[in-house]
C-alpha cells in the first residue's frame, strides 16, 4: 500500500459505507484522518472505528460551515494534503415521479456540497501548492440509469467538477480526480432485491458486487504520490459492469 | 487601515510573488498575471491565515483590489474584537 505518513486527510460523509472504508484505508496507510458526518456522535464513533484522529459534524450543503471546518482542520494540523469529498445522497424516482424537493436536496448535497468541499480544500491547499482531492462520481453518472435521473445528473455534475477543477488547479500542484463506483454493497444499495443483485452481478465481468474497500483502495491510490501525474480522471470502480 | 495596510502589503507580495516594481497599494484584481482567479485563492488563504479572519464567498469574489482588501480585513477585525 502507498505510504501516507505525515499526510493530513479529510473525508466527508465518513460515517459509513465508502466514506468509512476510505477513512480506514487512509489511516492504515499512515495518514492523520479527520472524517465528517451529519451527526456528531455518529462521526465520533466512526472515527474511533476507522482509526481516524477526529470525527466532526458537518452539513456539506452549508458553504460557510464547510469553509470553517476545512480551515480549522488545516490550522489545527498545520496542513491539509488530502480531501475526499464523499458526502452524498441517493434516492431513486422514475421520471414522472420526481418531486421538486428531491431535485433540490440531491443537487444541494451531491453537487453544491461537493463544490463547497473542493473550493474550501483548494483554498487550504493553495499555499503549499500541493494536494490531492477525490470526489465521488458514479457509474450511473457516466452512463445513466432508469429510475435514477436526478441522482445520475448530480453525479455527472460531480465528475465534471473533477475534470474542470483539475484544469484550474493543476498549475498550483493540486490534483483532482473522481472515482465512479458501480454497484457497491453499502446502505445505499441494501434495499436492492435478490433479483436486482443477481442481474447486476450477471452484468459484471468480475462476477460480484463491489465492496466499499474496493473503492477505498482506488481512492487511496489516487491521493498518493503513486498517482502524482494523474489528474482530471474519472476512474470506474465497477468490476467492468455495463449498464 | 494604517495598521492593516503594511502587513497586508507583505501578504500580497509573498502570496502573489510580487517584484519590487509593483505598486501594491494601487493593485487591482487581474492587473497582473499573478493575480488571476487561482492566484486570488492563494491570496485569500494567505490573508485569512495571517490575520486570522474568514471571508465568506461574496467577500472573496468582491475583493477586487488591495484597497478593498484592507477595508475588508479592517472590518472583520473590528467585528472579531
Amino acid at each position: 500500500m502507498p505510504d501516507l505518513s505525515g499526510k493530513i486527510a479529510l473525508v466527508t460523509g465518513g460515517t459509513r459505507g465508502i466514506g468509512l472504508a476510505t477513512a480506514r484505508a487512509l489511516a492504515e496507510a499512515g495518514a492523520t484522518v479527520v472524517l465528517t458526518g451529519r451527526d456528531e456522535e455518529r462521526a465520533k464513533r466512526a472515527a474511533a472505528e476507522a482509526g481516524a484522529a477526529a470525527g466532526l459534524a458537518l452539513d456539506v450543503t452549508d458553504a460557510k460551515a464547510v469553509s470553517t471546518l476545512v480551515r480549522g482542520v488545516a490550522k489545527e494540523h498545520g496542513a491539509l494534503d488530502i480531501v475526499v469529498a464523499n458526502a452524498g445522497i441517493m434516492e431513486d424516482a422514475l421520471l414522472g415521479m420526481i418531486r421538486e424537493e428531491l431535485v433540490e436536496t440531491t443537487l444541494s448535497t451531491n453537487v453544491a456540497g461537493t463544490l463547497h468541499t473542493v473550493q474550501a480544500a483548494a483554498r487550504a491547499m493553495m499555499r503549499k501548492k500541493t494536494g490531492a482531492i477525490v470526489v465521488l462520481a458514479s457509474i450511473v453518472g457516466e452512463h445513466g440509469s432508469a429510475g435514477q435521473t436526478v441522482y445520475a445528473a448530480s453525479k455527472a455534475a460531480v465528475a465534471n467538477i473533477a475534470r474542470s477543477a483539475a484544469k484550474e488547479l493543476g498549475r498550483s500542484g493540486i490534483r483532482v480526480n473522481a472515482v465512479a463506483p458501480g454497484v457497491i454493497e453499502t446502505d445505499l444499495t441494501a434495499g436492492l432485491s435478490e433479483d436486482a443483485v443477481a442481474e447486476n452481478v450477471g452484468k459484471t465481468p468480475l462476477g460480484r458486487l463491489g465492496r466499499p474497500e474496493d473503492v477505498a483502495k482506488a481512492i487511496r491510490f489516487l491521493v498518493s504520490d503513486e498517482a502524482s501525474f494523474v489528474t482530471g480522471q474519472v476512474l470506474g470502480i465497477d468490476g467492468g459492469l455495463v449498464l | 487601515m494604517a495598521e492593516v495596510a503594511p502587513k497586508l502589503r507583505e501578504v500580497f507580495v509573498e502570496a502573489l510573488d510580487l517584484g519590487d516594481g509593483v505598486d501594491v497599494e494601487n493593485l487591482k484584481y487581474r492587473d497582473i498575471e499573478a493575480w488571476d482567479s487561482v492566484g486570488h485563492m492563494a491570496l485569500v488563504a494567505a490573508i485569512e491565515d495571517e490575520f486570522d479572519v474568514e471571508f465568506d464567498t461574496d467577500q472573496v469574489i468582491d475583493m477586487s483590489s488591495f484597497k478593498v482588501a484592507v477595508d475588508m480585513v479592517t472590518e472583520l477585525q473590528s467585528k472579531n474584537a
